[in-house]
């Protein structure tokens, strides 16, 4: 692995996390190979590069391996810095996108496992929390166009594949995103109009997907 | 003319406080420290951190910015001086990689070995042990985990350094000790030497004893109490 040169993403193709690496990798333009991920039978390969958490996503670049996808995100930002900055040159910016994208991090993900996991009183109580966290988060949007105002940036990375879970959240909690949140999906809309971001999966697909887990962890 | 004072709203008995604290003033940067009582917040800190509504948050003239770690990094790019990152940008991703590690994992299977007991407790006692381990393991053949001098994750790790040992005490376990983590042990005690951390540090009795009057509430909740 030592001395490869080039970029390689190891990945799972629903995984929203993997997204933010190959929206990043999209938006600087960086060619790279996409290794998809057997997540139950998990490669050498990804076990070797990632011996702490055993998830994907993982950016091998010239062998070295980068995990945790803001992490990841950062780096790509870092290091093809000559193009589509993701993160604001100015340090309270920096600080501000770093503050939002943590607070998706925190919240989105969890809460919307909730919302499709659970049933009756606990999943009503994910659903709150849910429009809550979302209508937070398109206050902080506003009337920008993006998260990071005139241009896509970090946070905009940092949710947009969550975006393509919410027809999931919308079925399975029964509410209407675009009802409690409406600036949110035009931005969603905008963000699906970039070449990065066409590669978010149909949220059809990702329902199918969800379905299946269901099935197999007895959820119903 | 433009406000360029700093304030940080903290509390030393919280090692998020500690980071933030610690970043400044390895900086030299001058500081105001409000002391926030946890247990009846200001209106100050409900207003520059109306999401979390916790400390640290730094106040830099008109501008708050909340979240330990996201503190550390402004402070390291809005102030010259001291380097608590690593310039290099795969260095940089180590860091936040463990940074992220010790919040993530290590801090919650200690903080729940505490406060649990039986079989539950022996679960985060064994994944407490591998987490440290794992740790350990990157102080190998350096004094800091930031090298020759403390950077980002020193910083993080200052609940591993000073407010293990506190908890342990009041819980009545001995999981980070010399003999099962000597490397870890070792830089515990250098990085409470380190100039910048030992004026920020509150006299470990103290500590000792604010955990030990509110043992019984935190085994009940799980989660810190202030009052």
């Amino acid at each position: 692995m030592a001395s490869e040169k080039g970029v390689t993403l190891l990945d799972f193709w629903v995984s929203p996390f993997g997204q933010r690496a190959r929206i990043a990798l999209a938006e600087k333009g960086v060619q790279y190979e996409y290794k998809e991920q057997n997540l139950v039978e998990k490669s050498d390969l990804l076990l070797k590069s990632n011996p702490v958490y055993k998830k994907i996503p993982v950016l091998i670049h010239d062998g070295k391996p980068v995990c945790e996808s803001l992490v990841i995100v950062q780096y790509i930002d870092e290091v093809w810095s000559d193009k589509a900055p993701l993160l604001p040159s100015d340090p309270y910016q920096k600080a501000q996108a770093r503050f939002w994208a943590d607070y998706v991090d925190k919240k989105v993900f969890d809460c919307g496992t909730r919302l499709w996991k659970l049933k009756g009183e606990e999943q009503e109580a994910a659903k709150k929390e849910m429009i809550e966290i979302l209508q937070l988060l398109e206050a902080q949007l506003g009337d920008n166009k993006y998260f990071g105002g005139d241009t896509f940036g970090y946070v905009d990375v940092a949710f947009i594949p969550f975006t393509s879970w919410f027809y999931t959240y919308e079925t399975c909690g029964n509410f209407s995103i675009e009802a409690v949140a409406p600036k949110l999906v035009k931005w969603a809309k905008r963000c699906m109009e970039r070449e990065s971001v066409k590669t978010l999966y149909d949220p059809n697909k990702v329902y199918e997907f969800v379905c299946y887990l269901k099935k197999k962890f007895g959820v119903e | 003319m433009e406000d360029t004072t700093v304030k940080l709203l903290g509390n030393k008995g919280s090692p998020y406080s500690h980071r933030a604290e610690v970043a400044l003033r390895l900086k030299d940067v001058k500081f105001e420290f409000l002391h926030e009582d946890l247990a009846h917040k200001s209106d100050m800190l409900l207003r520059h951190n109306p999401i979390h509504k916790k400390v640290p948050v730094l106040v830099h003239g008109e501008k708050p910015i909340a979240e330990s770690l996201i503190v550390i990094e402004y402070v390291d790019e809005a102030f010259e001086g001291y380097n608590i990152l690593p310039s290099d940008p795969y260095e940089r991703a180590m860091a936040r990689f463990w940074a992220r590690f010790i919040d993530d994992k290590v801090i919650p299977a200690f903080w729940m070995s505490c406060w649990t007991d039986g079989e539950i407790q022996k679960g985060f006692i064994a994944q407490s042990k591998e987490t440290l381990t794992t740790l350990q393991r990157q102080l190998e053949g350096k004094k800091f985990f930031g090298g020759d001098s403390i950077g980002l994750v020193d910083l993080a790790g200052c609940m591993i350094a000073f407010w293990f040992a506190v908890l342990q005490e009041v819980a009545g376990i001995n999981l980070l000790n010399e003999e099962d983590y000597p490397v870890l042990c070792r830089w515990a005690e250098d990085y409470c030497s380190v100039r910048a951390v030992s004026e920020s540090l509150l006299d470990k009795n103290i500590l000792v004893a604010f955990f030990a009057s509110k043992k019984e509430k935190i085994f009940a909740t799980k989660a810190p109490v202030y009052d």
